[in-house]
């Protein structure tokens, strides 16, 4: 990998391992993965947030048009998949904020906070869409 | 004789200005108020995920005068407006991250920074702007 030093001159800058030298599917490595991962779907996410609100206060029309994107199969998979990441996000941001907060570095705190993580993430996803239905079944 | 304490054998070998050490702000100067920044949007995130997502999937199959209803009363606007625009900062400050990891070279890095963020503005503006439409 090349660089400028602090006079600008090019550099050969040592490279740090890269994906290969890893075992990815470790718990370890693949929740952090994960949580990139999430983060960068939330990327997405968000647009397609704005782009719900914007329909809204454009009027009746724009709203139904969005409404019935997000009622269709690929759009309630993909409010399904957004779902899931935004809980694991979430509580793999609060993992991340217990690390910040000098808490659960050993080994097996690592794995259980992992296992935690994966847990609550089903149940809140699941708990959210017990939610849309009872909502949806109330109103059909 | 004394020899010298730890603490004072390593400021004797400090390049740094006692000024810039308290500062604390590096060759960057901006210290960790980026890494801090991305934790703090965390935080207020956490709350406001919660409501977001909920209420969201509460609204499932509701016809367009209740979701414009609810999302012009004032407490819900507040917090839409809110969850835009710290979501936002959030996601650019995250996105960065990523793009510094993963793009050379360092023009092309800088670009995709900018455009992120740019990016980020742009949907930041139209969502807020949603929202009061709504609620004004």
């Amino acid at each position: 990998m090349s660089g400028l030093d602090s006079a600008g001159k090019r550099v050969r800058r040592p490279l740090s391992p890269h994906l290969q030298s890893y075992d990815m599917f470790q718990m370890t490595s693949l929740l952090s993965i994960l949580n990139r991962a999430t983060g960068v779907a939330w990327t997405i996410g968000l647009a397609l947030m704005v782009w719900w609100l914007a329909a809204l206060a454009a009027g009746p029309g724009p709203f139904a048009t969005a409404a019935s994107w997000a009622g269709s199969w690929l759009g309630l998979l993909v409010l399904f998949g957004m779902t899931a990441a935004a809980w694991y996000h979430t509580f793999a941001g609060l993992r991340h904020l217990m690390w910040d907060a000098g808490y659960g570095y050993d080994i097996p705190t690592t794995y259980r906070t992992g296992w935690i993580t994966v847990f609550a993430t089903a149940a809140f996803t699941v708990l959210t869409w017990v939610v849309v239905a009872v909502a949806w079944a109330g109103r059909a | 004789m004394a020899y010298p304490t730890a603490n004072e054998h390593d400021n004797a070998l400090r390049l740094q200005t006692p000024l810039g050490r308290v500062r604390g702000l590096g060759s960057a100067k901006n210290g960790t108020h980026h890494w801090y920044m991305q934790r703090v949007t965390s935080i207020a995130l956490l709350p406001l995920t919660l409501w977001f997502a909920f209420s969201l999937a509460g609204l499932a199959g509701a016809p367009y005068e209740r979701v414009a209803a609810w999302a012009a009363r004032p407490l819900n606007a507040t917090l839409l407006v809110l969850t835009i625009a710290i979501s936002f900062h959030h996601t650019a400050a995250g996105m960065q991250v990523v793009l510094e990891d993963y793009i050379r070279p360092d023009s092309r890095r800088r670009l995709a920074i900018l455009a992120v963020q740019g990016s980020c503005l742009v949907l930041a503006v139209l969502g807020v702007l949603s929202v009061l439409r709504l609620a004004l």
